[in-house]
């Protein structure tokens, strides 16, 4: 049944996809929990400046988001330019750019999850956590971060899913040059405008479906759980 | 170690402005709700930063709003117990005892848990976790958490109140034995007076935010002044006596000045010293000396005053050879009984609930 073996490029691009989730999520990880702390605790000007910033992505046209990507951290944009110059970290064309559009347009629903169960947390528990002892830092690492856990788990494995599936903002931004930045949705896309493709593009359709839902389904379980730990306490 | 005090602070119409020291033991501050009690504590903690103020214990300065100092939440190292226990919910009760030791200043040893877990009865809820324990359990867990994370000093904030009577006749003797054996200052905070009369060494009376009275628990709880600013159904008198020898089951006691006092279920306590609360509420007023009457003590007394209390009710101010008694009768029956002051009578009382 060679009509479900897959080909080396088609196990390119689902391998190269998972790496470019993968990493878009946990780099992005610890920047969402700090958005969301401050959206959530921080009362500061420019609040609603940064939610809406940060909720953009979701709301604009994802070649939007591509071409303004493109022209910001494009070799010739001034983001950009300066990584190159400074750092040496090209995103233009590369799988890194790749990564850097899932990771832009998976934010906001990290942000978003992880927000909902900061503002789930009693913070009557971090006083009394302060008054045992325990700094601001330490209050967050022994009793907030445990606390929000399960909303930050989900919140990345939405992340994960959104990247996963990321189109449009990655082929305006990097394009899809197979083996660098051709994920999993470039080659279904690529696959359908080919004669006979077809089989191929259900084949990596279903593949899709099936990591989705998985997402999906661990993601929902998670904030199950967020649901009871808090009437527990 | 002696805890200086000294807030004041605007809430909305109502000023606060108390300045008090509590010395190593038991120091209640007792208001009604609304009289800025919980404010205090928290000014204390570090939890509410007050207009200006001043906290110390012995000679460490932790607020001084002169000198615009204010040490940390964290740094105050006051064990505080809230209303509700406030376990974290994703530890064990191990876990939650330890946790303040985690942050102890090097140098300071933490106190091995054995001696707490004892006292407050949790020995063998040590690995569960605080959903499924009782209120009274997770309060239990809570007041061992705030003592083992050797703080300097106890703010305790209705500890009690959260609970039903049943739980709070339960945790009630476990508080009593850890205030007698720790030698921090204690600052509970109560509005029900039978707790303090069982606890409390000291009593500081905030009424709207202003100090109205202070001076040891003896003094403040045997006078009938106090009356006035209790609810309905919690004025009375802490009585202080000693263990004259038992019965029949009747132990009874006798007060410095010559007044005794039957009563059951009562054991020989270790240093002879008991502490008594009478209830306004159950002392009743006879005209002659009954007869036929099943209460076990009835004393001939003198009626020093009538106060109007609330709804209807008169408090009657007895004094029974030398130790003060609080009745509290409808004024209907004050009115029919012809009751004046300076008029002999004899003191009926229902039930002595014993506090200690």
């Amino acid at each position: 049944m060679d009509g479900w073996m897959l080909s080396g490029a088609e196990t390119t691009a689902i391998l190269l996809t998972i790496r470019i989730a993968t990493v878009a999520t946990l780099v992005s990880l610890p920047f969402a929990i700090l958005v969301a702390l401050a959206l959530a605790r921080g009362r500061f000007p420019g609040r609603s400046l940064l939610n809406g910033l940060v909720h953009l992505p979701l709301i604009l046209p994802p070649v939007v988001t591509g071409f303004l990507l493109l022209i910001t951290f494009g070799r010739k944009g001034p983001v950009g330019a300066f990584l190159e110059a400074h750092l040496g970290l090209v995103f233009s064309f590369r799988w890194t750019g790749a990564a850097l559009a899932a990771a832009i347009m998976g934010f906001p629903l990290m942000v978003r999850s992880i927000r909902l169960s900061i503002e789930m947390v009693d913070r009557r528990l971090e006083q009394a956590a302060a008054t045992l002892g325990a700094g601001r830092v330490q209050v967050f690492a022994t009793v907030t971060l445990p606390l929000i856990l399960p909303g930050v788990i989900a919140g990345a494995i939405l992340g994960f899913a959104k990247a996963m599936g990321e189109f449009g903002a990655t082929i305006t931004f990097v394009s899809a040059i197979p083996g660098e930045t051709q994920t999993l949705s470039a080659a279904i896309y690529a696959f359908t405008q080919v004669p006979g493709g077809d089989a191929n593009a259900l084949r990596l359709t279903l593949i899709s479906v099936a990591i989705s839902m998985a997402a999906l389904v661990a993601s929902e379980m998670l904030a199950g759980r967020v649901a009871r730990r808090s009437a527990a306490a | 170690m002696t805890l200086s005090i000294a807030i004041r602070h605007r809430l909305g119409t109502l000023t606060l402005d108390a300045g008090f020291t509590v010395p190593p033991g038991v120091t209640a501050l007792f208001g009604r709700s609304g009289s800025g009690k919980t404010s205090l504590i928290n000014a204390v903690a570090g939890l509410l930063a007050p207009d200006a103020g001043r906290v110390s214990i012995d000679d460490t300065v932790l607020l001084d709003t002169e000198r615009r100092l204010s040490t940390p939440i964290h740094r105050r190292r006051f064990g505080y117990v809230f209303q509700e226990p406030r376990l974290f919910p994703h530890m064990t009760v191990r876990q939650n005892l330890a946790y303040g030791q985690r942050f102890l200043p090097r140098g300071i040893v933490p106190d091995a848990p054995g001696p707490v877990v004892d006292l407050l009865g949790i020995t063998h809820l040590l690995d569960r976790r605080p959903a499924t324990l009782s209120g009274g359990e997770r309060q239990r867990v809570a007041i061992g958490r705030a003592l083992l994370s050797a703080p300097r000093a106890l703010l305790m904030d209705e500890p009690l109140s959260a609970l039903d009577e049943e739980r709070k006749a339960d945790i009630l003797p476990y508080l009593e034995r850890l205030c007698r054996q720790t030698r921090i200052p204690i600052l509970y905070v109560s509005h029900a007076l039978q707790e303090i009369a069982l606890l409390a060494d000291r009593v500081v009376v905030l009424e709207a935010g202003h100090m109205v009275a202070e001076g040891p628990a003896s003094t403040i709880l045997s006078t009938a002044t106090l009356a006035d600013r209790l609810g309905r159904n919690e004025a009375g008198v802490r009585i202080e006596a000693r263990f004259a020898g038992e019965a029949d089951g009747l132990a009874t006691v006798r007060t410095d000045s010559g007044l005794t006092l039957r009563i059951p279920g009562l054991s020989a306590p270790p240093d002879g010293s008991v502490r008594l609360f009478v209830p306004a509420r159950d002392v009743m007023i006879a005209l002659d000396h009954p007869h036929g009457l099943s209460a076990l003590n009835i004393l001939p007394a003198t009626l020093v005053k009538i106060t109007p209390a609330e709804d209807g009710t008169v408090d009657l101010t007895l004094d029974c050879a030398g130790t003060q008694l609080l009745s509290r009768i409808t004024t209907h029956s004050a009115r029919s009984l012809g009751l004046a002051p300076g008029r002999p009578v004899h003191a009926v009382i229902k039930s002595v609930a014993l506090t200690r």
